[in-house]
C-alpha cells in the first residue's frame, strides 16, 4: 500500500497534523500494522520536498509534531493519477502453498492434507471476517468483503489444486530435478485407492 | 460443547453402480450451524437428503434426538420431518398457486393449526425476514431474493430443531445471497435451530460455526479428527 498516496488522499479531505495522519491511517487502513512515527515524518518530508504538500500552520507548543500539513494542486493531481491507475493483481500465498504441495509430493507426504489444513485455516478467518462484517457498519462490510473475496479466490485455487494433484505428481515425475522419490506417496492421494466415481448429488 | 442432535454413522448409498456415499459419518449438534462443503458430485446433497430422512441410506445408521431415523417407518419419518425439520432448497420450491403468506402458513396448516392462527404466525415470520410486503403475492411475481426469504420463513415457521438448507443462495446474486444468509443464521440462532447448510461457496460456508467437507462420498471433519487425535 502506498503510504504517501494515502496521506495525500487524507490531506485532500482536510489539512492535518502528522500525528493525526498517522492515527487516521492506522485506524482506517492498517489497524494490524500501525505506522512507525519515523515512517510518518519521513513520508511527510518527502511529500514536502516534492511540493505535494505544504506546511499550513504551526500549532502553539511547537515541535515537528505540531505542524499542520495541507495538500497542494500538484498533490491533488498525484492522488488523482494514483486513484485512476488499476493496482497490479498480486499473487498472494499461492506461491508458498504451491511450494509446500510440491515438496509434499516430493517427500511422500499427503499434499491433500496440506490443502485441507489450509482450507480449514482460510475458512476460520472467513468466519471471523463474516462475524465482523455482520456486526459492523458499511465500512467494515466493504473492508471485510474485500478480504473475503480474496480468501475465496485462494480457496478456489486450493480446490482446483486438490483436483489436480495426480496431474501434478505425473508432471513432477517427468522432471529429473523434481521427481517424487517415494513410491508410497502415490497411494495417499491416489484416487484409484478411493471408491468409484460418485453420482451427481 | 452442545449435545449431539443428529448423528450419522457409516452411511452408504449407491445409485445403480455409482456410490454417492461411501461410509459417511457426521454429527450435528443442537443449535449449531454446520456447513457441508464439497465439489459437485461429492455426495453432499445425498448426505443432506439422508440426514433429513428424505432418502434412506443403503446401510449405516442415523439417530435424531436419540431415535433411530433409519429404523422408522415412512409414516413416522414423514411426521418427524413435518414437526422437527425445516427445508430450504436452491430454488425456493414455493407452491406457485399459493400466495407467499399461504406458502409460509402451509406447514402449520398440515400440522393441524387453524388457518387464522397459521397465517398470523406466517405473517410474523415474513416480517422477521423483511418480506411482509409480498405476503399476498404469488411466488412467480416476486424477485429471487424475496422468494428465497419466503422459503426461509416457511422453513422456520413450525419452530424446527433442524433446518436443512441445500445451496440456499445458489440462485441469488451476492447481495441477495448475503441478505438471505444473514437473516437465516440470525433467525436460526434466535430460535436455537440447528442448520445443516450444504454449499460449495466458501463465503456462504463462512456464516456457519464450522464446516465439514464431503469428498468421494466420505465426510472429512477436521474438528472430529483433531478431537480423536487428542483423545
Amino acid at each position: 500500500m502506498s503510504v504517501a498516496h494515502t496521506f495525500l488522499g487524507l490531506l485532500e479531505s482536510q489539512p492535518r497534523h502528522g500525528y493525526d495522519l498517522k492515527r487516521t491511517y492506522d485506524e482506517a487502513f492498517s489497524p494490524e500494522r500501525p505506522l512507525a512515527y519515523g515512517q510518518v515524518y519521513a513520508t511527510l518530508a518527502r511529500l514536502l520536498k516534492n511540493g505535494l504538500v505544504v506546511v499550513d500552520g504551526v500549532e502553539p507548543g511547537g515541535g515537528p509534531e505540531r505542524k499542520r500539513y495541507a495538500i497542494t494542486e500538484a498533490g491533488i493531481a498525484d492522488v488523482q493519477a494514483w486513484l485512476a491507475q488499476p493496482e497490479r493483481p498480486e499473487p498472494y500465498l499461492q506461491s508458498v502453498l504451491y511450494t509446500k504441495v510440491v515438496l509434499a509430493l516430493l517427500t511422500g507426504r499427503s499434499a491433500a492434507e496440506i490443502l485441507d489444513v489450509q482450507r480449514t485455516e482460510h475458512l476460520r478467518l472467513m468466519r471471523e471476517l463474516t462475524r465482523r462484517k455482520t456486526s459492523g457498519d458499511l465500512t467494515d462490510q466493504l473492508i471485510c468483503d474485500h478480504a473475503l473475496f480474496h480468501l475465496e479466490a485462494d480457496l478456489r485455487w486450493l480446490e482446483l489444486t486438490a483436483d489436480r494433484l495426480d496431474d501434478l505428481r505425473a508432471r513432477l515425475a517427468t522432471r529429473t530435478d523434481l521427481r517424487p522419490a517415494s513410491p508410497h506417496s502415490a497411494t495417499r492421494d491416489d484416487p484409484a485407492a478411493r471408491a468409484p466415481r460418485r453420482a451427481n448429488s | 460443547m452442545s449435545t449431539a442432535l443428529l448423528v450419522a454413522t457409516d452411511l452408504r448409498k449407491s445409485y445403480g453402480p455409482t456410490a454417492a456415499l461411501a461410509g459417511a459419518s457426521v454429527t450435528v449438534r443442537a443449535g449449531e450451524i454446520l456447513a457441508v462443503m464439497g465439489p459437485s458430485g461429492s455426495g453432499k446433497s445425498t448426505l443432506l437428503h439422508c440426514l433429513a430422512g428424505i432418502v434412506p441410506p443403503d446401510s449405516g445408521t442415523i439417530t435424531y434426538a436419540g431415535r433411530e431415523l433409519t429404523a422408522m417407518s415412512d409414516v413416522d419419518r414423514s411426521a418427524l420431518r413435518r414437526s422437527d425439520f425445516g427445508f430450504i432448497f436452491q430454488f425456493g420450491q414455493l407452491i406457485p398457486e399459493l400466495t407467499c403468506l399461504e406458502n409460509v402458513a402451509l406447514p402449520l396448516r398440515l400440522a393441524g393449526v387453524r388457518r387464522r392462527e397459521a397465517e398470523r404466525r406466517a405473517r410474523a415470520w415474513l416480517a422477521q425476514l423483511e418480506v411482509e410486503d409480498v405476503a399476498n403475492k404469488l411466488p412467480g411475481t416476486v424477485s429471487g431474493g424475496q422468494g428465497q426469504r419466503v422459503a426461509v420463513a416457511r422453513s422456520l415457521v413450525t419452530g424446527p430443531r433442524v433446518v436443512f438448507a441445500d445451496e440456499p443462495t445458489g440462485a441469488l446474486d451476492s447481495l441477495n445471497g448475503e441478505k438471505v444468509m444473514v437473516l437465516l443464521t440470525q433467525a436460526a440462532r434466535d430460535t436455537g435451530a440447528a442448520v445443516v447448510l450444504v454449499t460449495h461457496e466458501p463465503r456462504v460456508a463462512a456464516y456457519a460455526d464450522r464446516e465439514v467437507v464431503v469428498r468421494d462420498g466420505v465426510v472429512h471433519d477436521r474438528l472430529a479428527q483433531s478431537l480423536e487425535r487428542a483423545a
